[in-house]
């Protein structure tokens, strides 16, 4: 399965439900065989665009295809794509082994039950084939619904929030589970998530959608390094951003205002147009320290700050340093013990170096993306 | 436990407490309808069955007496077990109709209605504003002989010239089919209206046809709803007179019929009450062996 051209293409994918548009003009390929996360908060079009490759809601415009198969309007039983829902969706009037079974018997796979057992067997469910839904636990829940759609070989697998119901602990080891067999049985997987987390730890790429665009996509890394939105900058992980004037992008460097401070950054990670732009930075790239001290000749100072906020967290300590044009810039240091911690009202200077800002378009709201701590559970 | 001496765990004895107060309370519950079933279920019963034992040479006037009289028994199903059997077949098909007209119904109403779901509703419950007798006279009007759904059956040559649809089998079992019919649908309705429609969608992800969905996923779903209508349905059926007694004649008469005419026409107590308790045990074991067989404990 893995050398024939099994490539999932949409193009110029658009879904609009009366007035609104759900997935506007979204065009993208998921190369065979990866890792691929849709990233986005609730509203933001991704489980439409995920049900649209399911054929479970049917594109206003565009196109669907895996390899060179156009599914656009294949009914969704006869696509070769296998979804694993958000409530896990599972027969409960059905066992486990006969949940596992049933993409094959409706297929008439004629050797189902030693295919099922193995598949069974793959998801650690062994001992529960004889049980129905209701009496396994939420993770094992998630194993069956994972099996039931694996065991069709799928060309695409298709995960809505499969990990949404699970707390945290478990979460995480189921994270870690779907990676391994993603990677042993080498299926593309397309998976829908709000939680960037979930998406950064697992996905090869990510795709962060917005409103039915896709903001951004890339390769974790990527996207969190070098974000060209301040959505992406503030829905994955946080930044700091502040408001500067261009003063120079013609040199090695992009040379800016920032609040009366002169700063450089690289342009390549310049996505400004125009006089103005967001000065980005992630916190944990500041570095604070006395005033004085610390400076080097590539980094990039900002003078005049004042510790306003300490808190432990344990690995790291959070600092919210108040700063002369009255923002309250936020700085991550771990806890590696070389250096006492500062104490509320200390003076302080920041620094990074200058491959570690971005610089984004002025007219975008600085608070775009960001989330409540509610949201982020 | 002994008191005073040593305080025993307290935390244990304020659980236990608080486990018998809410004990007390759930039995307190039970009483006022175990109460009203005790008057006006179980004394009634055990009334009937010493009435059936009555020897049958007693009579309205001068009174019975009570010789444990079982061959009233043998008697009853000697004389009518044809009503009985007719009984049985017109209520199975009478449910087998309603269950083949209210399923569709009410999975249009559950799946397809969307705003109007509330208002089909109603129109299903709609006829039992009217009283039951006065529902089942009209269907004396519309079946009956010089009317035009019979008129309109001899042209097309479904009935016979001289046929007729009043007074037939086919009108006493349409009259059933009729007057139960809202009692298969809403539980139909409730069952197929809890069906998770994600469900279905995870079958047609799983090379379901819309058919095989139906067949593997939508109507298992719904056998708690198809069990709870067809007992309503059945049962009542079985013990019907009213259907017979109006759309049909002394041929098509139930079991019910001779029940009340035993009872309020010839005063028969102890052929009635037999009869009674003869209908009720045989409908109980066919209920108990249906609701076995579909094994419904599972399902609900």
């Amino acid at each position: 399965m893995a050398e024939t051209n099994q490539d999932l293409h949409l193009e110029d994918l658009t879904k609009r439900f009366g007035d609104f548009a759900a997935v506007r003009d979204l065009t993208l390929t998921v190369p065979n065989g990866t890792f691929f996360a849709l990233l986005g908060p609730s509203g933001c079009g991704k489980t439409t665009t995920l049900r649209m490759v399911a054929g479970l809601e049917d594109p206003t415009v565009g196109r669907i295809s895996i390899g060179d198969q156009d599914i656009t309007r294949l009914r969704p039983y006869k696509r070769p794509v296998n979804t694993v829902f958000q409530s896990y969706a599972l027969f409960p009037h059905l066992t486990i082994f006969e949940n596992v079974a049933f993409g094959l018997r409706r297929r008439g796979v004629k050797d189902y039950r030693q295919k099922t057992l193995d598949m069974i067997e793959l998801v650690q469910l062994g001992p529960y084939a004889g049980r129905k839904p209701a009496q396994l636990s939420g993770g094992q829940q998630q194993r069956v619904a994972l099996g039931r759609a694996l065991i069709n070989e799928p060309g695409v697998l298709l995960l809505d929030e499969p990990l949404g119901a699970l707390d945290l602990k478990l979460r995480r080891q189921m994270q870690i589970e779907l990676k391994r067999i993603q990677t042993e049985i080498e299926v593309t997987f397309v998976h829908v998530t709000h939680d960037q987390e979930e998406a950064m730890t697992m996905a090869d790429t990510i795709a962060v959608m917005n409103q039915g665009v896709i903001e951004q996509m890339g390769a974790p890394e990527d996207l969190y390094e070098n974000p060209v939105t301040t959505f992406v900058a503030n829905f994955l992980g946080q930044s700091n951003l502040i408001m500067t004037d261009i003063i120079d992008g013609t040199g090695a460097e992009v040379i800016v205002d920032c609040q009366g401070q002169k700063i450089g950054v690289s342009p390549e990670r310049s996505h400004a147009q125009g006089r103005k732009a967001w000065l980005g930075i992630r916190p944990e790239k500041i570095f604070a320290s006395h005033v004085g001290e610390g400076e080097q000749a590539d980094t990039n100072v900002l003078r005049g700050g004042r510790i306003s906020d300490v808190s432990f967290i344990g690995v790291s300590t959070q600092y919210l340093v108040a700063m002369p044009w009255e923002q309250e810039l936020m700085v991550f240091e771990q806890n590696t013990g070389r250096r006492p911690l500062f104490n509320n009202g200390d003076q302080v200077d920041l620094s990074w170096s200058s491959e570690h800002a971005f610089l984004l378009d002025a007219d975008q709201d600085a608070h775009a993306g960001m989330m409540t701590p509610e949201d982020r559970e | 436990m002994t008191h005073g001496v040593v305080p025993p765990p307290a935390t244990t004895a304020a659980v236990d407490g608080a486990m018998a107060r809410r004990r007390g309370w759930g039995w307190l519950l039970l009483v006022p309808g175990m109460l009203y079933l005790a008057v006006f279920f179980v004394f009634p019963t055990v009334q009937l069955f010493l009435t059936s034992l009555y020897d049958p040479s007693g009579n309205y006037v001068q009174g019975y007496t009570l010789t444990w009289h079982f061959a009233n028994y043998l008697d009853a199903i000697r004389d009518t077990w044809n009503l009985f059997v007719r009984s049985f077949i017109y209520a199975g098909i009478a449910t087998g109709v309603c269950l083949l007209f209210g399923y569709p119904l009410a999975y249009a109403i559950a799946f397809k209605a969307g705003r109007w779901k509330n208002f089909m509703l109603v129109l299903v419950i709609a006829p039992f504003f009217t009283s039951f007798l006065l529902r089942t006279m009209s269907w004396r009007t519309i079946l009956a002989d010089q009317g035009p759904l019979a008129d309109f059956l001899r042209t097309v040559h479904i009935l016979p010239h001289d046929g007729r649809l009043l007074a037939t089998s086919v009108a006493v079992v349409a009259g059933l089919t009729y007057n139960f019919m809202p009692f298969m649908t809403l539980p139909l309705f409730a069952s197929l209206d809890k069906v998770d429609h994600r469900l279905i969608e995870a079958a047609g992800d799983l090379y379901s046809s819309p058919f095989t969905g139906f067949r593997k996923v939508t109507f298992p779903l719904s056998l708690p709803g198809v069990v709870s209508g067809t007992l309503l349905c059945f049962i009542p059926a079985c013990g019907d007179y009213i259907n017979a007694e109006l759309l049909g004649t002394p041929k098509q008469y139930m079991v019910g019929n001779r029940i009340q005419s035993a009872f309020l026409t010839e005063h028969n107590y102890p052929l009635a009450a037999s009869l009674s308790l003869i209908l009720m045990a045989i409908v109980v074991v066919m209920v108990v062996a249906y609701v076995r067989r579909v094994g419904t404990e599972e399902l609900v």
